[in-house]
């Protein structure tokens, strides 16, 4: 085991102690506190609304994969060769949109709750899937795919034995990114009701409770480390399954 | 791209055949053009325009063009919009359709005006004429149709440089005309004028300054990264953790060593730290720059051909010559395009800042979520994306103009 | 046996191929040489319709190929391209049994005919069945791309610059056993190269194309002795011909009764090598051995005369 290995494990394990155990964490937090305000958020089970956040970060993300993933098999396919460029700039134009501003224009049209949120997340996740789906697709070499052809394989064999696998981890990475975005933006989400850590962080901030902008923080930034880190490891996997030098970026 | 097209030159020759070809009738017309007039169809017909409200938090009344607009304006605009559809439809060069396309967003501008300023009660201040679902969707589909084709064009920075100037001239002065002055975020605005600005000041100084104190302390740590195998490792992935922790969750952990430093260094609150505010927005936005810029810094020096370093070093070039002539001049666009990121990224997140006190556009979003009025988050959250996408622009222009004779880093 | 009957390509206005018709006789093999766009990649695609024709046909053992559905008909055809485009998410094992896994034959046989081949081509099957494409070298992951295509014993192989990317000591070796294995297997071969020494040392037949037109379909020294046109005769290169001539013969056929002194040279070598080899040493005549066994000399002169213009 690395060292990186063991410092995440015990990342790990101190959040799952503090998520099932929180009172006994207070210690830790009372110096933050002042004129004897609780050291420990209270307003809810912080358990909860963990995994609130994470269920919200992963429909999200899940959804958002599964419509990226397809419509970039489509603009890759010879039948929807046309929309390849125009659906390119959308996504790199859309990338630019900050996602607070697609959470915040998300309340007119949808109102506020888990919902706006969760549509929010869904919209701004599918595009670094889908550009890395395309740059997946696309990367797949001509050789490969001549050979593929010239061997017999239909469309959907091409499509199902070689694209797809060896694009899996080029997807994978924008998989985690939307992902690390996603659990990000669900955090602000609190500010639009949804229910996520973002509002033990909120309360904190109103009540000038540093003990709780902390634990709140805290919480989420080991998830966002562990949840990348988790993925980043499955790409390393993937990428040595299938035959590649390990060049996972960062 | 290249099985496609192999996929393409397989396809059979076209064979016409007896009866109705409709394969040939469609392919008359333009494939995106068929989903941008549904789109437009459903936006001018099945959709509300604007949204009429007797006060700002007032419940909304949908109102479709032909409500929103008297004779002879809507019927006027109604035909305008059907012809865009129909110029969508026909393939046509993109230069004409890009010009169709920006046009019939202007079109849809002017349009919202008039209806504002007609369907205003005199005198009111308090009835709001927001743009409606029906609204966003026309200027989507004509966007689209825009963005097509300027994904076939592909221009070159300068051009797009130039019809960028052009766009901000054109919203400039439907600004300034006072055409919209009745429009709902306009309205908001006039209210909160000196606000606006003072924001705006401190959103353009989060987002740049943190930006030219990460490329002043980036890019010579990436230098000395790129040197330093062990070095770059550590930095390299510390600023990685930086840079994964959620903004919010990042602003929060500055406020208590923050407030320490404030409350135990002497001098340290004079010079403005504290807690909460401006210092832990600003040091939070520094932390996510350094990333994009150290990494991209250091992948644009690794991308110096072998042969080119070679070359130099054969030629008698010191480490350092190599260095200032060769290495970083071609790593300048990688470089560049690491500020975009940073830049692009940095005014999204110092919409955040306002959580913390720090200011920014982001004070008007989360005040108007607070207080249920849209028009309000809009007043913050339309200048935070024209500026994210200006910025894309420009820096992406300086990219192409920093890389003359080289493929495009993306 | 491949037929191809007045084939044509048409890309815009410009014909890539243009009305080319030859037929390569069951168990030969037809090297297409020709510059690069002289459209040779172009006919060898339209065999196994990666390339649709604009019109011509191709039968194959008789069997018009525009009666199959194009994936299917590629199944029967061994295709080898340059720089093998090996499969890198899938083992050596998996590469090879690509086709026949497409074609459902049961797991044994695929297994069986994977170590055959794996054998046949000088890889340990308990060895390499397992490794992944980026853990051999490169004229390993060549036979492995020949394997492949071979797999599901196909009547024709179609090679696309097949040793383009080899060096030119692998090369040769990849050349003989090209040969080899077309021997055992008896396979119709058409194969694609710019390289007319290639061509010569695996062709049957050469066809040399230029601008989409087949210049000339002949045996490799009626190419050399009587070229149709200027052009073949430049891609020979007129200071190569009587070396090219002598290369396409065996010092077998030619070895004369009587004794030479020196260095003997084997029957099987070409006679270039033995024209070479006399040249070199300064000798009139080498003594030829047959399994190491003395069985005749070749002269200088004899050589000579072979490497003249046959009339």
């Amino acid at each position: 085991m690395t060292a990186g290995a063991v410092m995440r494990t015990v990342l790990l394990l101190v959040l799952v102690a503090f998520l099932v155990t929180p009172q006994s964490f207070a210690p830790v937090f009372e110096p933050l506190t002042r004129y004897g305000a609780p050291a420990i958020y209270a307003q809810g089970s912080l358990v909860d609304i963990t995994l609130s956040h994470l269920g919200i970060t992963l429909v999200a993300t899940l959804a958002a994969t599964l419509v990226a993933v397809g419509l970039a098999i489509v603009v890759t396919r010879p039948f929807g060769a046309e929309f390849l460029p125009l659906s390119r700039s959308i996504s790199h134009i859309g990338q630019t949109f900050p996602p607070v501003a697609v959470l915040a224009m998300a309340v007119p049209v949808l109102g506020f709750g888990t919902e706006p949120t969760l549509v929010a997340l869904f919209l701004y996740g599918l595009l670094p899937i889908f550009e890395n789906a395309i740059a997946g697709l696309s990367g797949v070499s001509r050789e490969v795919r001549e050979a593929a052809r010239g061997m017999g394989m239909t469309g959907w064999q091409r499509l199902a034995r070689v694209e797809l696998p060896l694009a899996l981890p080029v997807m994978l990475t924008g998989i985690r990114v939307s992902a690390v975005i996603a659990l990000s933006t669900a955090t602000i989400g609190s500010t639009v009701a949804a229910k996520t850590l973002g509002e033990v962080i909120i309360a904190g901030l109103t009540t000038n409770n540093t003990a709780f902008v902390l634990q709140g923080g805290l919480i989420v930034g080991a998830l966002a480390i562990l949840i990348n880190d988790g993925l980043m490891a499955l790409e390393r996997l993937l990428r040595r399954r299938n035959g590649l030098a390990d060049t996972t970026a960062r | 791209m290249a099985a496609r097209s192999q996929d393409a030159m397989a396809s059979p020759p076209r064979r016409t055949g007896g009866g109705v070809d409709f394969s040939a009738l469609l392919s008359r017309f333009d494939r995106l053009g068929v989903i941008v007039a549904l789109i437009v169809a459903a936006g001018s017909l099945a959709l509300p325009f604007v949204t009429f409200k007797a006060n700002r938090i007032a419940p909304g009344q949908p109102l479709g063009i032909s409500e929103a607009l008297a004779f002879p304006e809507g019927p006027v605009f109604q035909a305008v919009i059907l012809a865009g559809a129909l110029v969508a439809l026909i393939r046509l060069p993109s230069s004409l359709r890009l010009a169709a396309g920006l046009l019939l967003i202007a079109a849809l501008g002017l349009m919202l005006g008039v209806a504002a300023t007609g369907l205003m009660p005199e005198g009111s201040r308090v009835a709001r004429v927001s743009p409606a679902a029906g609204f966003w969707l026309l200027v989507f589909a004509f966007a689209l149709v825009a963005a097509d084709a300027l994904a076939r064009m592909q221009l070159g920075p300068m051009t797009r440089l130039g019809l960028l100037a052009l766009v901000a001239l054109g919203l400039g002065l439907m600004l300034w005309s006072g055409l919209w002055d009745d429009v709902s975020i306009l309205r908001e605005y006039a209210n909160r004028g000196a606000a606006f600005r003072s924001e705006a000041q401190t959103h353009f100084a989060l987002a740049f300054g943190s930006l030219g104190a990460a490329t002043l302390i980036g890019v010579p740590l990436g230098i000395l990264s790129y040197r330093n195998r062990a070095l770059r490792t550590g930095v390299l992935n510390s600023l990685n953790v930086v840079q994964t922790i959620p903004s919010i969750a990042l602003f929060g952990l500055l406020i208590a060593p923050l407030s320490w430093v404030a409350a135990n260094i002497p001098g340290a609150s004079a010079l403005g730290v504290s807690g909460i505010g401006f210092a832990p927005a600003m040091l939070a936005l520094f932390g996510y720059s350094l990333l994009p810029i150290v990494a991209n810094t250091v992948a644009g020096l690794e991308a110096t051909p072998e042969p080119v370093r070679q070359a130099a070093r054969g030629m008698g070039m010191t480490r350092r010559q190599i260095l200032t002539k060769v290495e970083l001049p071609l790593a300048l666009p990688v470089i560049i395009a690491g500020i975009r990121i940073v830049l692009v990224q940095n005014i999204g997140l110092a919409t955040i800042a306002a959580l913390i006190g720090g200011g920014g556009f982001g004070v008007f979003v989360f005040q108007g979520i607070g207080q249920t009025a849209m028009d309000l988050v809009l007043l913050g959250a339309v200048p935070t994306v024209a500026l994210a996408m200006a910025a894309a622009i420009v820096l992406d222009a300086v990219v192409d103009l920093a890389s003359p004779g080289q493929a495009r880093p993306r | 046996m491949i037929e191809i009957d007045a084939l044509t390509r048409v890309y815009g206005t410009t014909a890539v191929v243009d009305n080319v018709s030859l037929t390569v006789p069951r168990g030969e093999i037809c090297v297409v040489v020709g510059t690069s766009g002289s459209g040779k990649t172009t006919l060898l695609r339209m065999i196994n319709r990666l390339v649709e024709p604009s019109s011509g046909s191709v039968r194959i053992g008789g069997e018009d190929t525009r009666g199959f559905v194009a994936y299917q008909l590629r199944r029967r055809i061994g295709y080898v391209i340059q720089g093998n485009g090996l499969f890198p998410h899938h083992t050596v094992g998996q590469n090879i049994a690509t086709v026949p896994s497409l074609l459902n034959w049961d797991k044994a046989r695929i297994r069986a005919r994977v170590d055959e081949l794996l054998t046949l081509f000088q890889l340990d099957p308990e060895d390499y069945r397992d490794r992944m494409p980026r853990q051999l070298s490169g004229g390993q992951q060549q036979r492995i791309g020949v394997a492949r295509a071979l797999a599901a014993e196909p009547e024709i192989l179609l090679m696309d610059e097949p040793f383009g990317a080899l060096d030119p000591v692998i090369r040769s070796k990849a050349q003989a056993d090209l040969l080899a294995i077309q021997r055992r297997f008896g396979t119709t071969i058409m194969l694609v190269t710019h390289d007319m020494t290639e061509a010569m040392a695996l062709g049957t037949r050469i066809a040399v194309m230029d601008a989409g037109k087949l210049l000339q379909y002949a045996p490799p020294a009626e190419i050399i002795s009587r070229p149709a046109t200027v052009f073949v005769d430049a891609l020979i290169g007129s200071g190569d011909r009587p070396f090219r001539m002598l290369a396409l013969q065996k010092v077998r056929d030619h070895v004369e009764p009587g004794a030479a002194a020196g260095l003997p040279i084997d029957e099987e070598a070409s006679l270039r090598e033995a024209y070479a080899e006399c040249l070199w040493s300064g000798r009139d005549a080498v003594p030829v051995v047959r399994d190491g066994a003395l069985v005749g000399r070749i002269t200088l002169a004899r050589l000579t005369a072979l490497a003249a213009r046959p009339q």
